[in-house]
């Protein structure tokens, strides 16, 4: 593919190079189809895989991404992202660089997940990312060294975060699970069933960590300065440096939307894009694998992604012979949402003035006041700005129970010349 | 990462070195807090979600508007944010 040239055609078109994409262009790359791979970010391996400066990538992926590079084949474009699909076959990307329109005859969407931000007093100043958005920007090169960190929110990841940020040489004073320490033990005792995820289990164990533990608020002037969680009943005040906060993923399903695939409701109540057993979406021709079809983990990605490929390209009995690994992690994912679930004691974190919406700046207390999605957007601007509503449309269901906003294009702020090359190549094609 | 062969780019009109494979959204945190907007009210805003999702960290590379935590600093880039004019970008 050529970004210069207008008419990129593939065979098989795989949006995403995490475990679900990489896996997908591996089991499809025997049957000789051309298979492109895009990603919006710098390297391969989607969040849970991301390369850096600071990353140390474990063998699993490095093998992943050499045998993905081996295969002749099969093409890799980082940084780049979809901006909208044009008619059934075509999707528009752009890069730092350009814009261009790449055809497809089968499409696997591996668009991963995001972390669940939820609104809380203070989240707006500086020093306050996400959980992954901290082990992200650790292994991208954010320098936390002798920086004192307090993690919070729900689910492994903060675990996994703390990890990152002990490793860089940071502090993690404390690491608080909003999910209770009964519940928290109970997923413990279950990992005997998945012997790697036990080992990972220990390797994290962090004597910060602290089951029942809420988020109150984060406190500063310019940036954070210190941070109040509540545990049993007491709230106490820890001076910290930074507070990474995350509640568990979100599906990426905005792209399956907008072409028009189905959704369902995933474990742990979020939507995601339906499959069958053949990781095909209500759409034919499209399939989809990893956490856009819910949140569970790496290992249950590379089953699916591996079960998508090998599918996109009729090869169904060897789709099959995947299905018990599939199963396996399946059963994983559900105890982990099960464990982790939230407490809807969380939707009373934001205060009056805590902002919902970071893009147009709308508060707690004025959608509160709102009927729902469409109310809040004409009224308040609420999801109208740069992130599409990809941050609140998840938190504004979590707190006031609102049908997040269907997607529409452009998916992602995009440059006029690139918008332009839908309209030339429309305008070819119509008499 | 290499030391011995920073990267060395214009942040804000100042001049920023960082290790080799260093994202902009990272770079940033060189000028603490390491803002790189400011909101629609006027608060100033640093990176979140680092994956491309939340758009806070948005600034203009060369001119371009760009999410800086899928930027990779390069030598000789310009990086303007928004916390110095106060512009929304």
């Amino acid at each position: 593919m050529n970004p210069n040239n207008k008419l990129s055609q593939t065979d098989v078109l795989i949006i995403g190079a995490g475990p679900a994409g990489l896996a997908a262009a591996l089991a499809a790359a025997p049957s000789g189809a051309r298979i492109t791979v895009i990603d919006d970010n710098n390297a391969p391996g989607g969040q849970i895989w991301r390369d850096g400066p600071s990353a140390a990538l474990p063998a699993a992926a490095l093998r992943l991404r050499e045998a993905v590079a081996r295969c002749a084949n099969v093409q890799l474009f980082c940084g780049t992202r979809v901006i909208s699909a044009m008619g059934r076959n075509a999707l528009l990307l752009e890069n730092a660089n350009s814009g261009w329109s790449q055809h497809f005859d089968t499409l696997i969407l591996c668009t991963g997940g995001r972390e669940l931000l939820l609104p809380f007093p203070g989240w707006t100043l500086p020093g306050v990312t996400g959980a992954g958005g901290l082990q992200a920007l650790i292994k991208a090169g954010l320098p936390v060294r002798g920086e004192r960190i307090v993690i919070a929110g729900s689910g492994p990841l903060l675990l996994a975060a703390a990890a990152t940020a002990r490793k860089a040489g940071a502090r993690v004073l404390r690491v608080a699970e909003q999910a209770s320490l009964g519940s928290v033990a109970a997923f413990a005792a279950q990992l005997v069933r998945w012997p790697s995820k036990a080992l990972q289990a220990l390797t994290l164990a962090d004597p910060s960590y602290r089951a029942g533990t809420q988020l109150v608020a984060a406190l500063g002037q310019q940036q954070v300065e210190s941070v109040q969680l509540r545990q049993s009943g007491r709230t106490s005040t820890l001076a910290c440096d930074r507070v990474a906060s995350g509640f568990g993923l979100v599906p990426n399903t905005q792209l399956g939307q907008l072409l028009g695939c189905a959704l369902n409701t995933a474990p742990g109540g979020l939507s995601a894009l339906k499959v069958d057993a053949m990781q095909a979406t209500s759409v034919p021709g499209i399939f989809a694998a990893g956490e856009c079809t819910g949140f569970g983990g790496a290992e249950r990605a590379l089953a699916q992604g591996k079960i998508a490929g090998l599918a996109a390209v009729n090869e169904t009995r060897a789709a099959q012979t995947v299905w018990p690994e599939r199963t396996r992690w399946e059963t994983f994912a559900g105890q982990l949402h099960r464990h982790f679930a939230l407490d809807p004691g969380l939707r009373h974190m934001p205060q009056a003035d805590t902002l919902v919406c970071r893009c147009e700046d709308v508060s707690h207390a004025s959608l509160t006041r709102c009927s729902g999605w469409s109310d809040a957007k004409l009224h308040h601007r609420c999801g109208m700005g740069a992130c599409q509503g990809r941050v609140c449309g998840a938190a504004t269901q979590f707190l006031y129970g609102w049908t997040p906003p269907v997607p529409r294009p452009p998916m992602s702020p995009a440059r006029i010349s690139t918008l332009l090359v839908e309209l030339t190549e429309t305008s070819e094609v119509s008499p | 990462m290499s030391a011995a062969t920073p990267i060395e780019f214009t942040l804000d009109g100042q001049s920023v070195r960082v290790p080799i494979g260093t994202s902009l959204a990272a770079a940033l945190a060189v000028r603490r807090p390491g803002c790189a907007r400011t909101s629609v009210s006027g608060q100033a805003r640093a990176p979140l979600c680092g994956m491309g999702i939340c758009q806070e960290c948005r600034v203009l590379v060369d001119g371009k508007r760009r999410l800086a935590c899928q930027t990779l600093c390069q030598n000789g880039m310009t990086v303007d944010t928004g916390t110095r004019t106060g512009h929304q970008g």
